[in-house]
């Protein structure tokens, strides 16, 4: 799924400056689970932008409303009633979200309330790592389900590097190295065969932006 | 209210502290049987378990004009649900980073521990907390 961080509370102000009646629009999905902007971070952060109001002296109205995904239009129609009075939407949909906010309604400034990070999984409680990069061409199945071009941090498709002490990633000793995962993997199934084959080059024309798909 | 005819000349501060049924609500309890005195600016919302306190629960507390909140859980490896007081120490502190970030500022919030039998702490930590937000004065957000 996609992760995304909320913005800090100030920068959020900063960009909400001139606007009087602002919907804080959350979006049920990605975002929810990663605990950014789901029903509940719609009420925390509409509630917090409430108080640092009364405490700076102003008077904004923050209406809140969660849809159950922002990224299909089909989800959006229910809001028309909700903008109706709104100067502004404070998306904390990912940054797909907020663009498909912005075209379903051209008339009204959608602002982002997240910064949109990566496409990743929890690890545990309040822990997310990144997996895929979505390079358009996957090898997964030559790397034991181990995608390098993501947890490599040199994204070798042709690993390790030797640059590796004790499993762990030169370039940053608290990360595992992806290449000894890979190996330890491959192992396990038996399939070590694998890493004699060179990868060829990887094709990165495919992750030229911006990108799209006919069926 | 009630609590603002204590005394006619210094600041009443309301403070919400959420209980947990098993140790900190039976703390304060014991307190009142044992006919402790402590401050009557504590209001106590009874919770089953403190690792069941929301975000929310004290972002609106404050918002409605709370002085202060405290959160009071059983003993660190007490907990009568294994690790609740331990998951609610992590929202106060996210919390106290929200309050931060607001401008409210995070001392008008606190995590207590305590077990059933202390009576005794319950009173003081209310006592305490009392003192405390009476000197930082009344919230900002009075009459939000």
């Amino acid at each position: 799924m996609i992760i995304a961080k909320q913005k800090p509370l100030e920068e959020i102000r900063e960009m909400i400056e001139g606007y009087e009646d602002i919907l804080v629009l959350g979006c049920g999905t990605c975002v929810a689970i990663c605990m950014a902007g789901g029903d509940k971070e719609v009420e925390v952060l509409a509630s917090s932008l409430r108080m640092a109001d009364k405490i700076s002296g102003k008077n904004r109205v923050f209406r809140e409303h969660t849809v159950e995904r922002q990224c299909e239009w089909e989800f959006l129609d229910g809001i028309e009633e909700k903008i109706k009075n709104a100067d502004a939407i404070l998306s904390l949909g990912c940054g797909v979200g907020v663009q498909a906010v912005s075209e379903r309604f051209p008339e009204i400034p959608v602002l982002p309330g997240l910064d949109t990070l990566f496409m990743g999984m929890p690890m545990e409680e309040g822990v997310w790592a990144e997996r895929c990069s979505g390079c358009g061409n996957c090898i997964l199945d030559q790397t034991g389900g181990i995608c390098p071009i993501t947890r490599c941090s040199k994204g070798l498709v042709n690993g390790p590097c030797g640059g590796y002490r004790d499993g762990k990633c030169e370039v940053d000793p608290t990360r595992d190295c992806a290449w000894i995962q890979i190996y330890e993997r491959l192992k396990k199934m038996d399939q070590l065969d694998k890493l004699y084959a060179s990868q060829p080059l990887k094709d990165y024309a495919k992750m030229a932006h911006p990108r799209s798909i006919t069926l | 209210m009630k609590h603002e005819m204590i005394s006619e000349n210094q600041f009443e501060p309301v403070i919400v502290a959420f209980c947990c049924h098993y140790c900190a609500y039976a703390a304060a309890d014991l307190a009142g049987i044992m006919r402790l005195q402590y401050p009557p600016n504590i209001k106590v919302i009874k919770l089953p378990c403190s690792g069941t306190i929301d975000i929310l629960h004290i972002l609106k507390a404050f918002e409605l004009g709370a002085d202060g909140v405290f959160v009071a859980g059983c003993l660190e490896g007490g907990c009568h649900f294994v690790e609740g007081n331990i998951r609610a120490k992590r929202r106060v502190d996210r919390t106290k980073a929200i309050l931060d970030e607001i401008g409210l500022g995070n001392e008008r919030l606190e995590m207590f521990f305590m077990s059933s039998s202390e009576g005794i702490r319950f009173a003081e930590v209310a006592r305490e907390m009392t003192e405390k937000i009476r000197k930082f004065g009344p919230s900002p957000l009075k009459g939000v």
